[in-house]
């Protein structure tokens, strides 16, 4: 299933393939390469970089008070020049909640993504790695969670661990505690598909001379894991954690619209268009559009992201360089 | 091919009942289904006892558990708490509302996508495949309610205040059996789905086109003189459209559990919401009951499919 890149008529003249004659790449340059010249990745990687200089440059100039700060005599204002984005139902300005939800969207998503990978490469590598009886039940794991709808069990998993929760401090800051829970229930349904990829990946490794050699010099089976197999399946698991990103931002947004997500004071893009669709029909267009739209923006960048990373790191993608 | 099949068959009952103790212990220890008669007055906390004792509730876990196993096993799965009705009940009520809009949308899904992916295959880098491909990852990078919503306030509210022909909003009450109002109902709905999953599938198909172009047999096809149209659709689209139908056959068990979010926004009584309802109220027997059905039709799906896909593909042989 390679996706086949943007950029090969513009990259299938002679004159690139004499030049890599003339100087071995190394196979990072190579997909280093392969994605400079995957114009819509590189189009993606900007609009991830603008997004995330937006969401801490603005924290820098407006302060997160201002962000819950209520106005009651200016509620559901349209954009005008003092809030830019219009105001909520209860007058916070919508702007500056975009700015810091962003900031929660995007922790969410990052730390949802960092659970469902270790688990997806803990499990794939291992069931891959012992096989047997534990392969089988790790895999038949996987299949029956693969086999429920995941929004069936994102729901069914939110119900089970979601309860009422204080606030928490990070860095001098308050948050919902129900953000925990969110990053957990995001994490726990998304593992699979990468727990597949990586077994298989690491299934043709395994018998490849070199691990033998390593395990012929006394090598533990941590040792060989760590240090020979996972290294080597790092290309999938890049491609499938910046796939996944955009994954859990998306799945933040439908948690939230479903009312199982963070909980109010604290904003998240997926949250704020929840509280928009029941003012949608009063004509407060602005506190849905906004939001979305930047959802819509900051996935996309990091689906073309990960696309791009997709054909660089595939070497079968090179013959079109 | 028979030991291959007993095989699956043994895996997919593990499966299953892995798939149901999971579910099981997840849906029964959310919630306390006797949270509802908590602080009803004129309930006693005898009577909350009885209650619980005829729901089988004061029995140990595993208990419940393989009793509940065994009843489904039988077609049992026990009565919803809160409509009292027989859970294979409500679901025989909703299934068939479900298949129906699911169903449409996925023929319309299948249709604009094989047109969309051929079109962007065969004009490779053509402005008409760039837009096509923006236009996917637009479509696959949006939640469905964000267009959803857009529709809502477009074709229902708007369109009603301009005095133009509205669509229903579903917020009214409509009979599901009258023809004319259920096509009504189904526009939006569809329209929806399909624009959010086409773009998965047209991408698919355009890649394995564009991989299936690019083999040997095809330039031969074209040296011996064989016209684009004969070697585009007798050669290369036939065995381009393998995978594709892969992955449809996979996805259709999925149809069964219906579109919970596009469901809820159109209140549309299918299943999809009907999960979603009971699992708010906690009514653990219905949603179980879905989530059994659901997963099951997957399970046994995939194994039709992997035998299906021998008979249209020679080349894969099961062992």
């Amino acid at each position: 299933m390679t996706e086949t890149s943007e950029f090969a008529k513009s990259s299938t003249s002679v004159g690139s393939i004499d030049e890599e004659r003339k100087a071995p790449l190394t196979p990072s340059q190579l997909i280093w390469r392969r994605f400079r010249k995957h114009r819509m990745a590189v189009v993606g990687g900007i609009g991830a970089v603008l997004l995330i200089i937006f969401i801490i440059g603005g924290s820098i100039i407006y302060p997160e008070a201002r962000a819950n700060e209520t106005d009651l005599k200016a509620r559901l204002s349209p954009p005008s020049e003092t809030h830019w984005f219009g105001t909520d139902s209860v007058g916070r300005d919508v702007f500056i909640r975009i700015i810091y939800g962003g900031q929660i969207s995007l922790f969410i998503g990052i730390l949802a993504v960092t659970v469902s990978v270790s688990l997806g490469t803990l499990i794939g590598g291992i069931a891959a790695y012992y096989g047997g009886w534990v392969d089988s039940l790790l895999m038949r794991f996987t299949e029956a969670m693969l086999a429920i709808p995941s929004l069936f069990l994102l729901i069914v998993l939110a119900k089970f661990i979601g309860r009422e929760v204080g606030q928490v401090v990070i860095l001098g800051r308050t948050f919902s505690g129900s953000i925990g829970i969110v990053i957990l229930v995001i994490g726990l349904t998304s593992w699979m598909y990468l727990a597949r990829i990586v077994r298989a990946s690491v299934l043709s490794i395994k018998e490849l001379d070199y691990i033998s050699a390593s395990r012929a010099l006394g090598a533990s089976d941590t040792r060989i894991f760590f240090r020979h197999l996972v290294p080597n399946t790092l290309g999938p698991i890049i491609v499938s954690s910046t796939l996944g990103l955009a994954g859990a931002i998306l799945t933040e947004a439908y948690v939230s619209f479903l009312g199982l997500g963070v909980q109010q004071p604290t904003s998240t893009w997926g949250n704020m268009m929840q509280q928009a669709q029941s003012f949608l029909t009063r004509g407060a267009w602005w506190m849905w559009v906004f939001p979305s739209t930047f959802i819509v923006f900051i996935i996309l960048s990091v689906n073309l992201l990960g696309d791009g990373l997709r054909d660089a790191f595939d070497p079968r993608s090179s013959r079109h360089l | 091919m028979w030991a291959y099949l007993v095989r699956r068959i043994v895996q997919a009952i593990f499966i299953l009942f892995i798939i149901t103790m999971l579910c099981f212990i997840l849906t029964r220890l959310s919630s306390d289904p006797m949270a509802q008669y908590a602080n009803k007055p004129g309930i006693t906390a005898e009577d909350r006892e009885r209650i619980a004792k005829n729901l089988g509730l004061d029995k140990p876990l595993p208990v419940q558990y393989v009793r509940w196993l065994g009843l489904a096993l039988q077609g049992d799965l026990g009565n919803s708490f809160f409509s009292k009705q027989p859970v294979i009940e409500m679901i025989k009520q909703r299934l068939p509302l479900t298949l129906k809009l699911m169903i449409t949308a996925e023929i319309f899904i299948i249709l604009v996508s094989v047109v969309l992916g051929l079109v962007a295959a065969v004009k490779q880098y053509s402005f008409v495949d760039n837009l096509i491909t923006t236009l996917s990852f637009i479509g696959f990078s949006m939640p469905i309610f964000f267009i959803a919503l857009g529709c809502i306030m477009l074709f229902a509210v708007k369109f009603k205040q301009w005095g133009l022909p509205y669509l229903p909003t579903g917020a009214d009450i409509w009979d599901p059996k009258d023809p004319i109002e259920l096509i009504r109902h189904m526009v939006m709905p569809v329209f929806c789905l399909v624009a959010i999953q086409t773009a998965g599938y047209s991408r698919f198909l355009r890649t394995s086109i564009l991989e299936v172009l690019g083999l040997d047999y095809i330039r031969t096809a074209r040296a011996k003189g064989l016209t684009e149209r004969v070697t585009l659709y007798k050669h290369a689209f036939r065995n381009a459209i393998l995978p594709f139908v892969t992955i449809i056959g996979l996805d259709i068990p999925f149809l069964m559990g219906g579109a919970l979010v596009t469901e809820s926004v159109f209140t549309w009584p299918g299943m999809g919401r009907l999960f979603w309802e009971y699992a708010q109220r906690g009514d653990y027997p219905v949603v179980l009951g879905v989530l059994l059905l659901t997963s099951s039709g997957v399970v046994f799906f995939t194994i039709i499919v992997d035998l299906l896909y021998t008979v249209v593909d020679p080349r894969i042989r099961l062992g």
